[in-house]
């Protein structure tokens, strides 16, 4: 089968960004949306799991079921899936039920504890919904941790296999569609060089391939510790640690060097601890679907500043 | 006479430990944000607990990295508890006083197990297990894993095997979701929605109240789907008692006082304000809070002043520096001996302390505004390399253990 060639990230309309838990997917999800939105484009991001964190990465208010401009051309909303429902009924069935929101909250919990798929069904179909709908450029999804994110990804499959006719039927239809375009869709996965990150990305690849229709469009790798000698210079800094050049490195600084080595020693360690894993993850991926590197930032705190940084380094990566 | 020795006053107890913890617990839920080293810390305890107390001891895990499962002798072992061989112990140069024993979480297979052991009869068993909504609930449904975890641990307590069983939570979406998943479960099933469900494809009897739920439903779903759903909920019902029952005693499990909640967390903002608030919930329902175990913390030598002072002057007076030290460093290799390059290599090590330095104060900074106090405060120090063996896991113990 000739692989045509990806269609540029920044130019699909709905990116899903999942990964390990604190691999960094929100701060990815986050500074792809600024990147996009600095480039002229219209767009909103979605944080699934409401825990409430992403504002603090635009240090805006916290942000709600309603879109919130965040930054110029950028907003931003919280998925709720009986919100979800309710706007469902509202604009797409036309429902009487509208306005009596204790049955439809009931009726929901309901169906969310007894239809597996059902809240995943929402979630997925307003995502879709607002592509379609709403105009933006680009949908950015702040999605479930790779644990989850399958099970997020088919469910307009399962419930397609399910549910053999009714409303739901019908919506499902459109939305696998969309999900199933790369050039609509894609799925952008995040780690870091650490082992289990690294089993659990190479595991989601051919979960996503085999059970889901979107494409796996890239694999940022999150926190990658700079090089800091070449094999000459790690020579000289071998000698430098030996005792006579050390003691007298102490002597000349008038303190004690031990611990800037030491430091140094843990750095090289962490990073070539860190190659071998990369090593597996570039082997363990099909060589069509690009790494991103972003590097590990020594910054004081996380929110906008970080955010911006994250955003230049995918910008560079992404060849803008 | 010079005085009788004062009056003894009670000793103060010395500080716990998660030596002291575990010594007297039967139970340790290690529980966190995701990525934070929640699996190897289980892993860690319970060898500790195995090697010093001569318990038996259980670890049960959800999801283990490939090799902490090959150490464990996990690998492609499933639900079954397997023990830990010496032969493991004795790589490790260790003489284990108690006995260290594993099991992975398998949901699929504890459910069906479960459903094997509430059902009434063996036809109502098969057609639950052959029902297409129950391996979709009992393999996706999210929640499903919460519980289940819970469930097996009740089960394995109950048979009263181990002295001390090390939990594992599996990674959730929210990290206090399986402790709501027993009573959610039993409310589940005492619902009213459920009853209401189940009625009109039994008896065709719908109420005015009832009636636009199912016109909804039908429109929404479909009503073969519908009828599937209460096909399934009624085979479920023959269970309800027993079901109800079990997920209240798990409830009861994991308050009873000899169960301990331990708390994973790295020093980063986001994962901290996570285990943080896990902790405050802990308190909240009255469980308790034994530990907080603090992974990946960078070394002390990183926040000295001192050291940064000294990195400053390695920085600036990099070419000085490297001027004076040449003869020295290319003492054994004169190849080695090129100021320049040793002055590259001067002003690298000090920027790359300087940068670590940021993180390691920033991590200070974090665990000085620490809200909670659990008896047990741990500090893990950050490992260089993987751990993948008892050696490993031991090292890493020792830490925790204090």
């Amino acid at each position: 089968m000739p692989a045509d060639p990806m269609t540029p990230l920044l130019d699909r309309k709905l990116v899903f960004v999942t990964g390990k838990g604190g691999t960094g997917k929100t701060t990815v999800a986050s500074a792809l949306a600024l990147l996009a939105a600095s480039r002229g484009k219209r767009v909103l991001i979605c944080e699934i799991d409401g825990k409430g964190e992403l504002a603090g990465y635009y240090e805006a208010p916290p942000t709600a079921f309603k879109e919130k401009e965040v930054q110029p051309g950028l907003f931003a909303m919280t998925m709720d899936t009986e919100a979800s429902l309710r706007e469902y009924l509202k604009l797409q069935l036309r429902v009487p039920i509208v306005g009596r929101i204790g049955p439809v909250a009931k009726a929901f919990d309901f169906l969310a504890a007894a239809a597996p798929g059902v809240r995943e069904i929402l979630t997925v179909g307003k995502l879709c919904f607002e592509v379609r709908d709403n105009g933006w450029d680009m949908v950015v999804v702040d999605a479930p941790a790779s644990g989850h994110i399958v099970g997020q990804l088919a469910a307009p499959q399962a419930v397609n296999g399910l549910v053999k006719v009714g409303l739901i039927r019908n919506q499902t239809d459109w939305m696998l569609e969309m999900l199933s375009d790369p050039a609509v869709t894609a799925l952008l996965a995040v780690c870091t060089p650490e082992e289990m990150p690294v089993t659990e990305t190479i595991e989601l690849a051919v979960r996503i391939r085999e059970e889901t229709t979107v494409q796996l469009a890239g694999v940022v790798v999150n926190r990658v510790l700079p090089e800091l000698f070449g094999r000459q210079e790690e020579a000289v800094f071998d000698a430098l640690a030996l005792p006579e050049p050390l003691a007298e490195l102490d002597h000349l600084v008038a303190g004690d060097a031990g611990p800037v080595l030491e430091a140094a020693r843990l750095a090289v360690t962490m990073r070539r601890t860190r190659a071998t894993h990369l090593e597996r993850l570039r082997s363990g991926i099909d060589p069509a679907v690009p790494l991103l590197y972003l590097p590990f930032l020594f910054t004081r705190s996380h929110g906008l500043r970080t955010t911006r940084q994250v955003a230049e380094s995918l910008g560079e990566e992404l060849g803008y | 006479m010079a005085g009788r020795a004062p009056k003894k006053k009670d000793p103060t107890p010395p500080a716990p430990t998660m030596d002291s913890l575990l010594a007297t617990k039967e139970i340790a839920v290690a529980c966190g944000p995701g990525g934070v080293g929640k699996t190897t810390t289980a892993a860690a305890s319970a060898l500790m607990a195995a090697v010093h107390h001569g318990s038996k001891v259980l670890v049960l895990t959800v999801d283990p990295a490939k090799r902490l499962a090959n150490a464990l002798g996990l690998d492609g072992i499933g639900n079954t508890e397997h023990r830990v061989p010496d032969s493991a112990f004795k790589r490790a140069g260790l003489k284990p006083r108690g006995e260290l024993w594993a099991a992975m979480l398998d949901t699929k297979e504890s459910w069906d197990s479960l459903i094997r052991h509430h059902a009434p009869d063996e036809q109502t068993r098969d057609e639950i297990l052959a029902n297409p909504l129950y391996q979709n609930i009992s393999g996706r449904f999210i929640q499903s894993h919460d519980y289940i975890a819970m469930e097996r641990l009740y089960e394995i307590h109950s048979a009263a095997e181990y002295d001390l069983i090390v939990v594992d939570t599996p990674p959730t979406r929210n990290a206090l979701d399986f402790l709501d998943a027993p009573e959610r479960l039993a409310d589940f099933f005492s619902s009213r929605l459920l009853r209401w469900l189940i009625v009109p494809y039994r008896s065709k009897l719908v109420n005015v109240a009832t009636k636009p739920f199912y016109q909804i439903s039908d429109r929404i779903l479909g009503t073969e789907f519908m009828s599937d759903i209460s096909e399934f909920f009624i085979l479920f019902q023959t269970m309800y008692d027993g079901f109800v029952e079990r997920s209240q005693a798990v409830g009861r499990l994991l308050s009873d006082r000899r169960t301990t909640f331990v708390v994973v967390s790295t020093l980063e903002a986001t994962p901290l304000r996570e285990a943080e608030f896990f902790a405050e919930q802990l308190n909240e329902r009255k469980l308790h809070l034994g530990a907080i175990v603090l992974n990946k913390v960078l070394p002390d030598y990183l926040q000295g002043r001192a050291g940064a002072k000294v990195a400053e002057a390695m920085k600036d007076r990099a070419e000085e520096l490297a001027a004076g030290l040449a003869p020295s460093v290319g003492a054994g290799d004169p190849g080695l001996a090129d100021p320049t390059q040793i002055a590259r290599v001067l002003t690298e090590v000090a920027d790359s302390y300087l940068n670590f330095q940021i993180v390691a104060l920033r991590e200070m900074e974090e665990r000085a505004t620490l809200a909670v106090a659990p008896d047990v405060l741990a500090t893990v120090p950050f490992f260089d390399t993987d751990i993948y063996d008892l050696t490993g896991l031991l090292r890493l113990g020792e830490q925790i253990w204090g």
